[in-house]
This record gives C-alpha cells, structure tokens and sequence, in this order.
C-alpha cells in the first residue's frame, strides 16, 4: 500500500524530470548546463533561507502573526534571488528552465515523499488528507513553470523586453502568493493551473510557435493506420 | 521551438545574461550532491514538519514482551515493520462482534477496556486473522473481580512436590493458590499488545476513532480512517533451548555477535545478624537461621510489576525485623546466626533461591546446607482478614520424627512471641502443602524444619496476583489530601503500622530462635521506617530518604514509578535499594574517610572479609545543596542470582528455572490516518498515465520542432 503511494507520487512528479536526448546540439557539453542552473538554484534558496532563519531569530518568536508575515517575506526573498541566477541560456533554451524547475521541484517534494513512505497520511490533526496527491500536482506545475519562465526570460533578455522580464518575475511571485492559499485547494491550485497554462502558451509563441505551424503539421500528417503510424514513429522521430 | 531560438543565440555572445554567469565552478557538481543529500536527510530526520502533520507517537506504553523457558515460548510478537491496523474501541463484549465479523476493514487494532482483558475474550482474539494488534487501557478502579494474568498454580513442577515427594500436593491437588489466575501471561500470542498508561493519550486515540471510524447511518465508515501502528519485533523463538544455541553459535563464530535472548538473571541480597567471613566457611558446628522473602513480581507487560503484596510488603517487613534486630545489645552473644536472605527472580521459578542452594550444594557459599537450622519465609503478608497470619508447613517432611519436633518447636516459639501483639499467629495445618516459596527449593535439597507465614490459608487473599493491579491501593495504603513529598514520606499509614507489627512479632521470634534469653518486650519494628521504605517501594523512588542512604554515583538511576521485575541487566534499581536500605539499617557509620572507605583492605583493623564498607552520599546540609557524605560499614553482601541451568550449560533443564527474555530494536507505537487501496491504486495509475503522455508529448514536439517553431523572419535557415 504504502509503496504504491510512494511510487505513485513519484511517477507524477517524474512526469516532466526526464528530458529527451538532442544529439545534433554540438557545440555544448551536455550537462553542465542543467547542473549550473540547478546548483545555482540551490544557493539562492540556502540565501533566502539564511535571510528568513535570521530575521526569525531576531523578532518575537511568539508573535504567530509576525512569524507568518515573516514567512510570506522570506519566500518572496526567495523568488527575488532565484530570477537573477538562471544562467546562462543553453541550447535548446528550455533546458537551463527545465533544470531549475528540476531541483526546485525536488526540492519540494523530496521531504513529502520520504514521508509518504510510511502506513499513514496526512490528516490526522484535521488536514487535508489529499495532501500528498496536491503536493505532487503542485510540483509538477512548478516544474513546467519553471521551464516556460526560462525560455520567456532568455528570449526577453536578449530582445531587451525587460517588461516580459518584470512579468515573469510577477509571475513567479504570484505562484509563490498563491501556495499560501493551501490547503484551500480551489483557490491555490487551480489558478497556478490556469497560470501554468497561459505561460505555457506564452512560451510556446516566443518560441515561434503559432496556430498556423500547428495546423500546418496537421496538414502534412496523413491519416494512417495505427500501426503504421506507430512504426512511423519509432523509425522517423515522427508520424510523417 | 529549440532549432530557431538555439540558432539565433548561436552567434552571439550574451552579454546581457553574462552577469548572471559565474562559470562552472570546480566543486560544485560535490556541493550539489551533498545539498540534495542534505535535502533527502530532511525527509527522513525526525520531528520534520510532515512527519509531525501525519504520526501522532504514543509514548506512554509498556509492551507485552517474549519470554521462552527450557519448552515454550510466551509473550506477544510483532512484524518487523510493526503491525498495523484500523482502530476499533472495544468497551462491551457487543463489539468484539465488530472486529470479529462484521467490519469491512480488518485487520483491526482493538482498544481494550480494561475490564475485558480476560482470558475468554484474549482467547477469541487469539484465534482470529482479522486482529493485528491490542492496546489495553488500564482499568481504573481496578477490576472488582480480581485478575491475574498469572498462573493458578504458580511455579509448579520447579518447587518440593512432585510424583516424588507428595504427590497429593503436586499441581496443586490439594489447594488452589491462585484461583483468579488466568494464565494470559504464560500464552504465546502472535501480535503485538501493549499497555496505554496514560489516559489523555487513551482519550487521543478515542477521539481519532469517534471522528473516522465510527459507521454512520448503518453503512460502514468511510476513508481515511484511523489506524495504529505496534512495533514489538522479538528476536528469539521456539525456546531458550533453540535461542541460547543460536546466541552461542553466534559468540563463537561470529565478529559481530547477534545475541537473540538473555537469561533472566539479578543478584541476591543476604547479611548475617553476627558478622561472618564471606569469603571463607562458617564453621560446620555454627547454626544459622534463614529468614528469606522474594523482592522481585511480574505482570503481563513488560517492566510494570508493582508487586505491592506479593513482592514488597513481605520484603519491607522482612527489612524492619532485621532493624529491630539489630538494636537488640545482646546480638553477638546469641548461639544461633540469623541470616536475612532477600531472593530475586522467584516470579520465575525461583531463580536467586534455586541458586543459592546450588551454591551451598558445591560449597561455593560461605555457609553449607548442614548449617541451616531452621528456616523462616515471609510471603504476602499485607492483606491479612482479622490480623490472622497464617503459618503453613510441609507435611510430608514432618512425617520425620525429628523434623516434626523441631518444627514443632518453631511453631510454638512464633506463637508465643504474638502474646501481646495485635497480630494472631495461626497454623494453616498438617493437611495443606506449602504455598509457592522459597523455602521448596530449599526443602528440595535437605529436610529443613521451616515455616512460610502469610495472610491466606488456602487460596490466595491477593486478588491482583502479578498483575498491574497490585498497587498500593490494594494494600489499602492510604494518603491525606493535600500532602507534601516529603511529608507523604514521612505519614505512618495504617499498612505500616500493620505490617510492622508482623514485623515486631518475627523479630522477637527470631530472637527466641537464635537462642536470646533475655525479655522480648523491647524488640520493637518501627512504623516510621516501614512507612519510609513503603512510600519508596511503591509510590516514589526518587524520595530524599533514598537519595541519601544510596552511593553518589549511582543517583541516576532512581526513576518514576517503582517496579520490581528481575530483567536481564543486572542489579535492577529494587536490588540496589534493598543493598543500601539493608546497609543503612543493620550496619554502622564508622568514621573513615573516602578514599579509606572505598579502599579497605589498606586500612588496619577494617576485617574487610567480615564487612563490607560503603560511601553513601547522604542527607542535603540544610543550608546548602551538597551533601555530607559518610562511610557504612555492614554485613550486607551481593550473590549472583542466575539459574544453574545457564552455568551448567542445560538449558532444556526441567530442574532449574531455564527463563530467558527476548532482545529487540525498538519498541514503539503510533497512530495516524490510512487512505483507502483504491485511492493508492488511482495515484499511481495516474502518475504512470501522466508520466507516459508527457514522454510522447515531449518527443513528438521534439521530433516535430522545425514544423512547430518558425521564426518569420528568417524562413531559410531551418533546424541545426
């Protein structure tokens, strides 16, 4: 039982962590990339942390309204020193967004699942017990954020559209926001969904795509049979 | 999308993103290995936020634990990985029918009244696969019909009467000593059962139940439910015989031993009334009375053994006879020695005593079976109807001419010595074997004259038995309302004046028997001390009394509640008091100073063979918090209490006690909420679904990116 949470939970937030080789990208060494974005990542969050463990300390512990407010502080921090540290843009561009989404969302939902995998769920002192199933969603939607943003962030840096730079930065901030929301999951969930969405849109037009394109392939795909499409597949990289 | 955007940036340097590029750092692939080590430390360390969301650990539980002997394995066992189960409250007989048939979610964890844990419903349970695990909560008042989870016929088979000697007597033929005995402690149960101590925690598991798990509207309850989790894996099965092999094999040969049980084993605490050389013989000619009592019980669960009848106040008698004892001026000019012997681990068929005999036998003891005069023991003597104690006796050895006479003797002597008390000393008679003691063990190896006082002739009057009930309310010891610690130590309850007056009537006897000459009147037991040590006993270790009568080093280990169960690690804290309480009133202060103290035998004139020499911390200085420290010189002396089985190396003995206690790693217990399979099933369905679209997805648009990614003005340079 409690494995089948466990992997359950990891597939879903597995479901965006794998990318795909893009062998005729030549001139960058695999990886390294991913791994700089990822680390640097991972010391903006320790700043942000260390800038809310020493605000904490400093005020009235036993004020929970102050510790609230701090909290909401520090997790803006946190999206403000995360922005700056990006990278540099690979080749494909979604990759520097998709390895920060990568460790950001691991980094969420690491603690939930060694958790997940005992007998119990969460619930017992009245919290929602689709906790885990919502942490997961929620990770994923990070992920898949996380790698629009890139690819809109590199794109608006180098057209010098530093109004799409401060959009995604509000974006960022406005997901952020909304996790606050939990476990009120109407509220929380669904409109990171809706945000995911359209960022995904937005991304997809800055990276030259368009209804046109869509429709074009669809033109030159020809109706085949199943199997023939699927053999198509596995042999081109490709129905047509 | 990749090709176009890849193939702009291509070309040019990015300036624009160079200040947020520092450069791949050398280290930084270990540094982030290390982080996300750090971050998956985090889910497993304890107390992190999610854990504390989804467990609610119970901390105030005594688990029910394996024993094994030479043949059978008892106690209660659980998985590995605990066992767990949906909570089902068990208050009336009704709704055992729950858990038994009717509910749709079993395995079941039954909370017990406590009430119900007897033998027919633990039966029923027994038999059952829909039960995974019970938590009992104590019944408070304790059952009004009695309960003993020991046996009706305690010790049997390891005491005097067998098809041998008595045969009439054997198995309890003839008299019945425990008839409220259930045997729930010697039955091998394959799940886990632990004791709920603490009623708020009892409450806790009571709401969760009536918040999830209660059926509403006749249907049965729905997801998430409550559930509890028991962890009490044993590591030794089958018997002692199957489980020392397996310990020995693996001392032998292995670099890392796993030892699987360990034999129950503690020390005996003896002293003589006239000092002898304990590491020489007494002399064949000197004659020594053994005054014995048992300080060790048991119950069903693990360390809870409050052992208020059976156990302390026989020994608390014992402790102030052998003070008033040693008040009396004339004690070195009396013929016959007297030697107070407190026995350990009698609960499981008479360990300390089986031993000491054994010792005596090879001449290992300074004193010989040949110098036993007589032998006096003190059972349950707290609960006595109209102050009657009761002597018993062993027939079968007085058949002999000359046991008969002395035992006669003894008898006389013990009754003359109650004129004037308000204790009636009466004979159970010739037709009753003797109750389970010491002094069978004894009797096994040599025709002693002897006697056995208690407070029941026939049957037990305990009716809590080696059970959790036998409490000091059992033996009515009460407090006033509103009572400091230490003047709760100090208040004389009627129990101590009670017991010692028993006490007063044993001491003046033994005086007699010794061969004292003089008046008796003066032999006095005092009510203060029995007090004193009775509130230390049962209600609280950790009084001022104790804390100064005992060695500075060992302080720590005066815990919460007093238990007295043998255990595997010796000497337990009820050992180490009897020491120290028997050292502070039989021996003397002598003016010596540390280091002399701690080391005898440099100093002149300390006879170190006849005494032992103990530097006690005693009492706080009123005005300060350090204490002032003094030497005791007694004649109190540990001996090993271990069964000869174990150093005979016969551990399918049917002669001598082979007990052993389980080893284990952890014993815990949780509650928490369970999601339903179907729920588990759809999660994982879904994320494989999700994971498998998003590949295809991934790799179509991948495959189909020069389509799907066009920048308009530049039509002509397609794909990398």
């Amino acid at each position: 039982g409690r494995r089948i949470w466990a992997s359950g939970c990891l597939w879903l937030s597995l479901a965006r962590f794998l990318r795909l080789p893009s062998s005729r990208d030549s001139d960058q060494e695999p990886g390294r990339t991913e791994q700089a974005a990822a680390f640097f990542w991972l010391v903006s969050l320790l700043l942000a942390s260390l800038i809310w463990f020493i605000s904490v300390h400093l005020s009235d512990r036993e004020d929970a309204k102050l510790q609230y407010g701090l909290l909401i502080f520090g997790a803006a921090v946190s999206v403000l020193l995360q922005e700056p540290t990006r990278g540099r843009p690979a080749r494909p561009p979604w990759v520097s967004g998709l390895s920060f989404g990568i460790i950001s969302g691991m980094f969420s939902v690491i603690n939930i699942l060694a958790d997940s995998v005992g007998p119990g769920i969460v619930g017992i002192h009245g919290d929602s017990p689709y906790y885990f199933i919502t942490s997961a969603f929620l990770t994923m939607a990070l992920v898949l954020l996380h790698t629009f943003w890139g690819v809109i962030f590199f794109d608006a840096c180098e057209k010098r559209h530093y109004w799409c730079l401060g959009l995604v930065v509000a974006s960022h901030l406005l997901t952020s926001g909304l996790t606050f929301l939990n476990p009120w999951y109407e509220a929380s969930l669904a409109p990171i969904f809706v945000i995911t969405l359209c960022t995904g849109l937005w991304a997809f037009v800055t990276a030259g795509g368009s209804l046109r394109n869509i429709l074009k392939m669809g033109r030159t795909c020809p109706r085949l049979h199943c199997v023939d499409w699927g053999l198509r597949l596995l042999r081109n990289g490709g129905p047509c | 999308m990749a090709a176009a955007v890849g193939r702009a940036w291509g070309s040019r340097r990015m300036e624009v993103a160079a200040r947020s590029c520092r450069g791949s750092l050398p280290a930084w692939w270990g540094l982030l290995r290390g982080l996300l080590l750090a971050v998956l430390a985090a889910g497993s360390c304890q107390g992190n936020s999610v854990e504390r969301k989804i467990y609610i650990p119970l901390n105030k539980t005594a688990p029910c634990v394996r024993l094994l002997n030479a043949t059978h394995q008892i106690g209660c066992q659980s998985s590995i990985s605990g066992d767990t189960g949906v909570i089902h409250v068990v208050e009336k007989e009704e709704d055992l029918n729950w858990v038994l048939a009717d509910g749709p979610h079993p395995p079941y964890m039954i909370l017990l009244d406590g009430n119900l844990f007897n033998r027919r419903v633990m039966l029923q349970l027994k038999g059952t696969s829909r039960v995974s695990g019970l938590a009992v909560a104590t019944a408070k008042p304790s059952p009004p019909q009695g309960f003993s989870p020991g046996l009706k016929c305690p010790n049997d088979g390891f005491g005097v009467y067998s098809k041998d000697y008595g045969p009439q007597f054997a198995h309890c033929n003839k008299t019945v000593w425990n008839p409220v005995g259930s045997g729930l402690s010697y039955e091998d149960f394959d799940f886990p059962i632990f004791l709920l101590e603490d009623a708020n925690e009892t409450q806790v598991i009571k709401q969760c139940y009536q918040d999830h798990n209660v059926p509403r509207d006749g249907s049965g309850p729905e997801y998430p439910l409550c559930a509890m989790q028991l962890f009490s894996h044993m590591h030794a099965v089958t018997s002692t015989v199957t489980c020392m092999r397996r310990s020995s094999l693996q001392s032998t040969f292995s670099i890392n031993p796993e030892v699987v049980c360990d034999p129950l084993l503690d020390y005996n605490v003896w002293s003589t009334l006239q000092p002898i050389n304990s590491s020489g013989k007494v002399d064949p000619e000197k004659e020594v009375i053994i005054v014995a009592t048992r300080i060790d019980s048991h119950s069903f669960f693990w360390n809870i053994a409050p052992g208020a009848d059976s156990a302390v106040s026989s020994f608390v008698t014992h402790l102030a006879a052998a003070e008033a004892l040693h008040k009396v001026s004339d004690v070195h000019l009396l013929q016959r020695n007297i030697m107070f012997t407190f026995f350990q681990g009698e609960t499981f068929d008479y360990i300390g005593s089986s031993r000491m005999v054994y010792d005596m036998e090879k001449d290992k003891f300074p004193l010989r079976l040949d110098n036993i005069h007589s032998f006096v023991e003190l059972n349950q003597v707290a609960l006595r109807n109209d102050s009657v104690l009761w002597m018993h006796t062993d027939p079968v050895s007085r058949l002999n001419e000359s046991v008969e006479v002395q035992v006669r003797n003894l008898l006389d002597i013990l009754s003359n010595s109650s004129t004037g008390a308000s204790v009636t000393l009466q004979e159970a008679g010739y037709s009753q074997p003797l109750p389970p003691s010491s002094f069978q063990r004894f009797l096994r190896a040599r025709h002693i004259p002897g006697v056995v006082l208690t407070d029941h002739k026939t049957a037990f009057q305990n009716r809590y038995y080696q059970s959790m009930y036998d409490t000091p309310e059992n033996i009515r010891m009460q407090y006033p309302e509103g009572l400091s610690p230490e003047e709760t130590l100090e208040y004389v309850t009627d129990t101590a004046k009670s017991l010692a007056e028993v006490a007063t009537v044993v001491a003046r006897a033994l005086y007699r028997l010794a061969g004292g000459a003089n008046n008796t009147s003066a032999i006095q037991a005092d009510p203060k001390t029995v007090t004193r040590m009775l509130y230390g006993f049962l209600i609280k270790m950790n009084n001022s009394w104790f804390q100064s009568i005992i060695k500075p080093d060992i302080k720590g280990i005066l815990g919460d509640v007093p238990q007295h169960y043998v255990a595997v690690s010796s000497p337990v804290n009820t050992t180490y008091l009897v020491q120290y309480v028997l050292a502070n009133l039989t021996g003397t202060v002598v003016n010596l100073t540390k280091e002399e103290c701690l080391n005898p035998e440099k100093t002149p004139n300390s006879e170190k063979e006849m005494y032992e020499y103990a530097w006690v911390q005693g009492s706080l200085d009123p005005n300060s918090t350090s204490r002032i420290p003094y030497c005791v010189r007694s004649t109190v002396h540990l001996s090993k209490a271990l069964s000869p089985a174990f150093e005979l190396r016969q551990w399918g003995s049917t002669e001598y006690s082979t007990w052993t206690e389980s080893r284990w790693k952890e014993i815990r217990a949780r509650i928490f909420l369970v999601a339903s399979k179907e729920l588990e099933i759809i999660t994982l369905v879904v994320g494989v679904a999700i994971l498998i679209f998003s590949l295809l997805a991934t790799y179509f648009i991948n495959a189909k990116a020069d389509i799907l990614f066009s920048i308009p003005r530049d039509p002509g340079a397609v794909a990398y």
